[in-house]
């Protein structure tokens, strides 16, 4: 297994790429392989040739990869995300198409479409990217569209900073990437438990891929918590008081904390395995005194805070879309703020949970096992202010609310199981089998997937001009909602009738029709993917007749409503005065929203610069270096880091200014847009008469 | 936001302008980074207790064998005097005491942050000769990872009051250097905080 180490390309040669493995060897498994790096080349080529035919190269450097704008930023890590997104879900589907074939005998146990050691590195990859690479861009690039502009403020605290945090998640992102084409990666499963994932057990890079990517990304999102925090601190427009700020900002808030508290953990438990790894200590080996239950402990540390970390954002988007899609106030505000801080400090203590079968006494289990059922509490108290939002309102079935009513009808189930698994004497039963697969499964696809989906569903317009196709949109949704049924409630049933989770193989027949019934979920899910590309693909098309220039075509309540769309760099012309919760929608009631400001001033917006850029370069060839032994390079990339922001911090560096006549110019156009333009109401909302202007007047009642 | 309730820095006072605003919103940024670092050395400190123990140890050589007490007593020394002397670079940006000033009590932390490096990195080679390396126990593990990553801090921190001396030279103290300096200072005596934790727990509780 382990290579020799040369000096100019440390372990690397020409045997590690999934090609080499496929001439040694021609079978289903070698053909997946080197078939899923084919497509990583071919995307790549086709990315570069679509750029140059463009001319894109220039647009893409000066519009996006070098702007500190936190709306761009947040674009970014959403189109990261969903491109991570898409290998994510077809990794499922393989899975799901190895499990569909993979009955054995006990004779003859390795069957199926792809080997063991490549079944374990796909849920490994799987679980990996869809945590780190799809749910964290996609909520973080939310949170960085939105958060600022429902703040009133122009930007984040820290442009440059976004910048750089953004870059050390596209970094590890691409490490996952390259490991499809260039050697293996773990096959530890996505949390990478020692004592296997150590030297002894795990000798090659795959766990070194893992360790590195999640190193580099999880400070950048250190860092982004930071920014939130800071921003939601220091960045609110005057009369915005925490008890004013939309919901979103609030579940913002919660998880900027989360990210702040939670994300160290990680880096010390994968800094320690990187230790034991590289260096040859002994904190989670079997000898010499390691003890791998600190890795577990720390590890869960960071990883139960995380899955709040996921949903909260989606409970953000939920608030905001279940009261402006139902035309009412949000019911229960403050309920819902006390709920999301609940679920932010439970989150830190029921870590245990997830090694309750390994060896503490019955007391502690106990503790941690209430301590879990408490978080049911507040998240029961969400739904039904939801609920009560919608009660009695005028409700648009529009895609974002399918997604929330498929989220309703599928996190309770998945809450429900949760409830079952925190109690030890269940767990012990049923912890390692696809039960405990289908559980979170249950609560992340309903709760984060849709809730992101359809909070870019929500927001879309804002970021682009222009409306996503509704059929489009709902069919995506309906589709998500159904592939979920059949590929993931099927595994509840072969949990409880013993079937183990991560296991590649198994003997008896009465799995197959359940087996049969997750692989057409997969493929539905297949299907739903592919519906969401097409989604935005139409509504490019006829991006003309789906334009909402006026900038609010839900009839919104919250800040951000009242910009045009797309949103100007500088967001608002001035800095907004906030005297109400849900301030749009008092303006609105109180007639004449769209009064054009006293007075105009200059601007400063932070100057463009590559920094994240080549701070993320620097970050991508350090962690490929340290994968492959490469000495030198890691040594230079990782002096490149303090260099650069030595050299930054040299330069005085000026701010851009946008003058106020251009301001004044572009805010005008915008204010006359809107006067000529004929309202539409709710009803019409969906139809190309939505120009983006609303009826006021459906909101004084 | 309003002007009540701004960053109480030293660094702020009559005649700086927008530095004010500056400290306000970055300073605090920076108070939350310590805060998560905080965290990082929260969880070392737990590792190196849960590893404190026969089985952490492994049977190899054990805190009477490698302690010094007298040097890590040197250290504490020094570093508490350098967090003192960077209340020097804090008045002197405060009362405008000029950029020799400021340049010379940033030299004076570097110089004895660097002693306290020395006799670190002193006691590890003195104690990996006796076979207290790392490799050798899950508690050396420990050890070295805890106290190694606050000396890295420590060296950072010089790196750091490198960089801002060079800034000073160039740009002058200007609101940026300030703000910076204010910051530089919120990180020099953070790395005090964490040397009180560890000359208590790593050598006081299992020497006593």
């Amino acid at each position: 297994m382990s290579r020799p180490v040369g000096p100019v390309f440390g372990k690397l040669d020409w045997s590690v790429t999934p090609y080499t493995d496929l001439l040694q060897t021609v079978n289903s498994s070698t053909i997946v392989g080197a078939g899923a790096a084919s497509v990583l080349v071919l995307g790549a080529i086709a990315a570069v040739a679509v750029l140059t035919w463009k001319g894109w190269w220039g647009p893409l450097y000066r519009d996006c990869l070098t702007s500190p704008d936190a709306k761009k930023i947040g674009i970014m890590y959403i189109v990261l995300g969903l491109v991570m997104m898409a290998r994510g879900i077809i990794e499922g589907a393989v899975m799901r198409a190895h499990q569909a074939t993979a009955m054995g005998t006990l004779d003859q146990p390795e069957t199926g479409l792809v080997s063991p050691d490549h079944f374990a590195q796909l849920f490994s990859t799987h679980g990996t990217i869809m945590i780190f690479f799809v749910a964290m861009p996609l909520l973080i690039g939310l949170i960085n569209f939105v958060l600022p502009q429902q703040l009133g403020a122009r930007d984040m605290a820290f442009p440059v900073l976004n910048q750089v945090s953004l870059g050390l998640t596209a970094a590890g992102a691409g490490l996952v990437m390259i490991s499809l084409l260039i050697g293996k990666f773990g096959t530890g499963g996505w949390t990478m438990y020692p004592p296997y994932t150590g030297k002894v057990f795990s000798p090659g890079e795959g766990v070194d891929y893992w360790l590195w990517a999640i190193l580099i990304s999880g400070v950048g999102s250190t860092l982004t918590g930071m920014n939130f925090a800071v921003t939601i601190f220091k960045k609110r427009a005057p009369g915005m008081h925490f008890m004013r700020m939309p919901l979103f900002c609030w579940t913002s808030l919660c998880v900027a904390i989360m990210l702040i508290y939670a994300m160290p953990a990680l880096t010390v438990s994968s800094s320690m395995l990187a230790l034991d790894r590289y260096a040859g200590f002994h904190f989670f080996t079997n000898d010499a005194g390691g003890n791998m239950m600190n890795y577990a402990n720390v590890f869960w540390m960071f990883g139960h805070p995380e899955v709040y970390i996921l949903i909260l954002p989606a409970f953000g988007v939920f608030s905001e879309i279940s009261s402006t899609f139902s035309g009412k106030k949000l019911y229960g505000y403050t309920s819902l703020v006390i709920a999301s801080m609940s679920i932010a400090v439970i989150s830190f203590t029921v870590w245990l949970h997830h090694f309750f079968t390994m060896g503490q006494s019955a007391g502690i289990n106990i503790a941690f096992g209430i301590a879990t059922m408490l978080i049911g509490i507040p998240t029961g108290v969400k739904i039904y202010d939801w609920m009560a939002t919608m009660w009695r309102g005028r409700v648009r079935m529009t895609a974002p609310i399918v997604y929330m009513t498929g989220f309703f009808l599928l996190f309770v189930i998945g809450g429900m199981s949760g409830i079952i698994l925190a109690n030890p004497s269940i767990d012990y039963q049923v912890h390692n089998s696809t039960f405990l697969v289908a559980h979170f499964h249950n609560v992340i696809i309903p709760g984060v997937l849709y809730g992101m989906l359809a909070g870019i569903h929500y927001w879309f317009p804002k970021a682009f001009g222009y409306r996503l196709d509704e059929t489009w949109g709902r069919r995506t949704a309906l589709l998500f909602v159904a592939g979920f049924v059949f590929a993931f409630l099927p595994l509840y049933v072969m949990g409880l009738m013993g079937l183990p989770r991560r296991s590649p193989t198994f003997q008896d027949p009465a799995f197959l029709p359940w087996m049969y019934a997750a692989g057409l979920g997969a493929l539905l899910m297949l299907a739903a993917l592919a519906s969401l590309v097409w989604t935005f693909l139409v509504s490019w098309r006829n991006r003309e007749a789906l334009s909402v220039p006026g900038g609010d075509p839900w009839n919104g309540a919250t800040l951000e409503w009242s910009s045009p769309a797309p949103v100007p760099e500088w967001t608002y012309p001035c800095i907004p005065q906030v005297t109400d919760r849900d301030d749009w929608g008092e303006r609105k009631r109180a007639g004449d929203p769209w009064r054009a400001p006293d007075r105009y001033v200059d601007i400063e917006m932070p100057a463009d610069t590559p920094h994240g850029l080549l701070i993320a370069a620097a970050a991508f060839a350090l962690g490929f270096a340290m994968v492959w032994y490469i000495w030198w390079l890691a040594i230079a990339a990782f002096l490149a880091i303090p260099a650069l922001l030595i050299w930054r911090g040299m330069r005085v560096i000026e701010p851009r200014i946008v003058s106020a006549a251009d301001v004044e110019d572009e805010d005008r156009r915008f204010r006359e847009f809107v006067a000529r333009t004929a309202p539409i109401t709710r009803a019409e909302e969906s139809t190309p008469r939505n120009r983006g202007v609303p009826d006021c007047t459906e909101f004084a009642g | 936001m309003s002007d009540q309730g701004l960053y109480p820095g030293l660094n702020l006072g009559e005649g700086h302008g927008e530095a004010h605003d500056e400290a306000e919103t970055t300073v605090f940024g920076f108070w939350v980074f310590v805060m998560s670092d905080l965290v990082i050395f929260g969880i070392l400190f737990a590792s190196y207790a849960s590893y404190l123990d026969p089985v952490g140890l492994a049977g190899g050589p054990g805190p009477q064998d490698l302690f010094d007490i007298r040097s890590v007593a040197i250290q504490t020394a020094l570093l508490l005097l350098g967090g003192t002397a960077y209340a020097g670079v804090s008045l002197a940006v405060k009362y405008e005491h000029g950029r020799d000033r400021v340049l010379a009590f940033l030299a004076l932390c570097a110089l004895l942050g660097g002693a306290f490096l020395f006799f670190e990195v002193r006691d590890f080679a003195t104690q990996a000769g006796k076979g207290g390396v790392p490799q050798a126990s899950g508690w050396l593990s420990a050890y070295w990872a805890l106290v190694g990553l606050h000396g890295i801090h420590v060296f950072a921190g010089i790196v750091w009051i490198g960089a801002m001396a060079a800034q000073v030279l160039k740009r002058g103290l200007d609101d940026a250097v300030k703000v910076r300096l204010s910051m530089l200072g919120v990180f020099w005596h953070f790395l005090d905080l964490i040397w009180v934790g560890i000359f208590s727990l790593v050598f006081l509780v299992p020497l006593a």
